[in-house]
């Protein structure tokens, strides 16, 4: 939390310049990757996004497995207004992403009766419903094969500006923007009187409602808000890759997504950023370099269970841990060796 | 009528090998206070055994179920080992570590076999008619294998010393250790019985569902649904809701289609969960 006075500026100026030289990074990536590559990145930012919106519903506790059938839900949306109605893509993303809120909404009120490992499986349940309505009725969802030719984003065409969101650069950085937007949201959400109560919630939830929080509906704003994000993801996939199918968003896909979070640590808003971009990369550059397809998944599930063994905390725990033992060890060498929690 | 009761056979034979999956389940939940994910995997690994010791090495079948039911107990001791102990006070941490496990199972299942249906063909062609309904010998040998183990789980469980301790460590882990009762032990134990059932009903069925590396998913839906209906940390529940579920869904399935099955299943598991998540059966909470 920045503090005011001459120290808490120059923290802030601090931040703000990282935040600078992050975004020229990100500006400059593209154009270092290759056309596969950059393919993989666009997929990667909106991915970033959705495991950012699962991480504001894990704040109040709760741990869904519906997360990527809400994306679905948004993709769905987003594609059948553009396609039978013939919605501008821009405004039909933004009412796929109002339309999975709306089903959280809908969803929160069976859901959130249940707490913990009741409603890790209840989300199960509810989004596998929806998976499989999407499946057995063709008309309007295309059955198993999913809905194909969907409208792409409109190419922007003026007198002296023309981008066409065909090209990976471009729709890569039109998502970086529509993804760090919805962060900033995000992040200001957590910060606000709203996102603390979440963090009551999680770990004081009856010492929270003495006090007079209504649980329920903290619950349900935060599942309501990561839905809308989630759908966002989804239209944002969706007018991206053209197509979309049941099988895309069923319960494996949510286990990479599941993954992402606790690899990455949830505490913090950079660690499950931290988490999918480290696995990501692993998985689609390091490991597909080294010729291992078949065995990702295996080397995938290696990954988690040492990560959970080893670093119950995350990726994001590493940095500060590896400060704090660099700290010891300069203090005093012959402390250097005492384990640090 | 002939297919009513045709579709009532079936059904109890898909009672018979869901209740050992689902009984297995419930073991390890009920001792560990984890979610086993990797369940259904522990199911196909049992499939395999008898792919790969009765298809194609051609021993007794029998023998290769046998070797099943060992082999995917000593998986489950292993799992126990390295994974559920280490995280015994972390049961969010062992859920995502049963899907690391799964993960793993399921590629060393590609490795192993391919991707492709293992074919394994049937030990007898024999069968008996009754009502006009059909049961081969091949099933009549699952629903037979089920209730010989799910009695002798259940003789085990409520007149053997390690039964009782094992059913105290389910109750309350602290008193029980008070009492001097090994939970490392009664862990192991239950991660075998558990692991077991699940290896011995992949290993019964092998024949009849042609398995397939990510055969798991299935099972495990079906098998969450009805330890949810049956009340988690109830194995006499587990069994009930095992016939109710299979009865429900081979009926739907029959008469309507196999995905309106699915989702009437799930429904029937979210509405349980909404007005009773202790379970039908389930008389304690347990968060």
């Amino acid at each position: 939390m920045p503090t005011a006075g001459p120290a808490g500026s120059i923290r802030r100026a601090v931040w703000r310049l990282r935040l600078v030289f992050l975004f020229a990074i990100l500006a400059a990536l593209p154009y270092l990757l290759s056309y596969s590559q950059q393919e993989i990145a666009v997929l990667l930012v909106i991915n970033v996004l959705l495991v950012c919106s699962y991480r504001l519903l894990t704040l109040t506790g709760e741990w869904s497995l519906g997360h990527v059938v809400i994306m679905g839900v948004g993709a769905y949306a987003s594609a059948l207004l553009a396609k039978q109605f013939g919605v501008p893509v821009p405004l039909s993303m933004l009412l796929g992403g109002c339309m999975a809120a709306a089903i959280a909404a809908l969803l929160s009120f069976p859901l959130f009766r249940m707490k913990g490992f009741y409603f890790l499986i209840g989300s199960f349940a509810a989004g596998e419903i929806i998976r499989l309505i999407w499946k057995r009725f063709t008309d309007p969802f295309g059955g198993p094969k999913g809905l194909k030719r969907i409208d792409p984003f409109p190419n922007i065409e003026t007198g002296f500006l023309s981008i066409d969101f065909y090209e990976p650069v471009n729709y890569y950085f039109l998502s970086l923007v529509i993804v760090s937007a919805s962060l900033f949201v995000l992040y200001r959400v957590e910060r606000s009187r709203i996102g603390l109560t979440f963090h009551a919630i999680h770990w004081q939830d009856r010492l929270a409602e003495s006090v007079g929080v209504d649980t329920f509906r903290y619950r349900t704003l935060a599942f309501v808000i990561a839905s809308f994000f989630a759908g966002i993801a989804g239209g944002l996939y969706a007018h991206y890759v053209g197509a979309v199918n049941p099988t895309r968003f069923s319960v494996d896909q949510m286990v990479y997504v599941l993954v992402w979070a606790v690899v990455g640590g949830t505490t913090t808003l950079h660690g499950p950023i931290l988490g999918v971009v480290v696995l990501t990369v692993i998985n689609e550059i390091v490991l597909r370099a080294l010729g291992l397809d078949t065995a990702r998944p295996l080397i995938y599930g290696a990954i988690l269970i040492l990560s959970v063994l080893y670093l119950p905390n995350g990726l994001e725990s590493l940095g500060p841990r590896l400060r704090a033992r660099w700290r010891l060890w300069r203090s005093g060498p012959a402390a250097g060796g005492g384990e640090l929690a | 009528m002939d297919l009513l009761w045709q579709t009532a056979v079936n059904a109890t034979y898909a009672a018979s090998y869901m209740a050992l999956i689902a009984v297995g389940l419930v073991m390890i939940f009920g001792v560990m206070g984890v979610i086993n994910f990797a369940h259904g995997e522990l199911y196909m690994l049992g499939a395999y055994c008898v792919v790969f010791l009765y298809a194609q090495e051609t021993f007794p079948f029998l023998l290769a179920v046998a070797a099943g039911l060992v082999f995917v107990g000593f998986v489950g001791v292993i799992m126990e080992r390295t994974m559920f102990r280490p995280l015994r006070d972390n049961p969010l941490g062992g859920l995502i570590a049963s899907i690391g496990f799964l993960l793993i199972l399921q590629t060393l299942a590609v490795f192993g076999f391919g991707r492709r249906m293992g074919h394994v063909p049937p030990s007898t062609q024999g069968k008996i008619e009754m009502f006009g309904a059909v049961l081969t010998y091949q099933r009549l040998f699952v629903v037979v294998a089920a209730i010989l183990l799910l009695a002798a789980l259940w003789v085990f469980l409520k007149r053997s010393k390690f039964g009782r301790a094992l059913r105290a460590c389910a109750q309350d882990a602290e008193a029980a250790s008070l009492q001097g009762i090994s939970m490392n032990q009664t862990a192991r134990v239950a991660m075998f019985i558990g692991a077991a059932l699940a290896g011995v009903a992949g290993a019964l069925t092998a024949p009849l569902v042609s398995p397939t590396p990510y055969i798991g998913h299935s099972i495990i839906v079906t098998a969450f649904i009805i330890i949810i209906v049956g009340g988690v940390g109830s194995l006499e529940g587990a069994v009930i809701a095992a016939v109710i579920y299979a009865f429900v869904h081979t009926f739907v399935t029959t008469f309507f289609d196999g995905v309106i099955a699915n989702i009437v299943g799930l429904a029937l598991m979210l509405a349980v969960l909404v007005t009773r998540p202790t379970g039908l059966f389930g008389a304690r909470e347990r968060a």
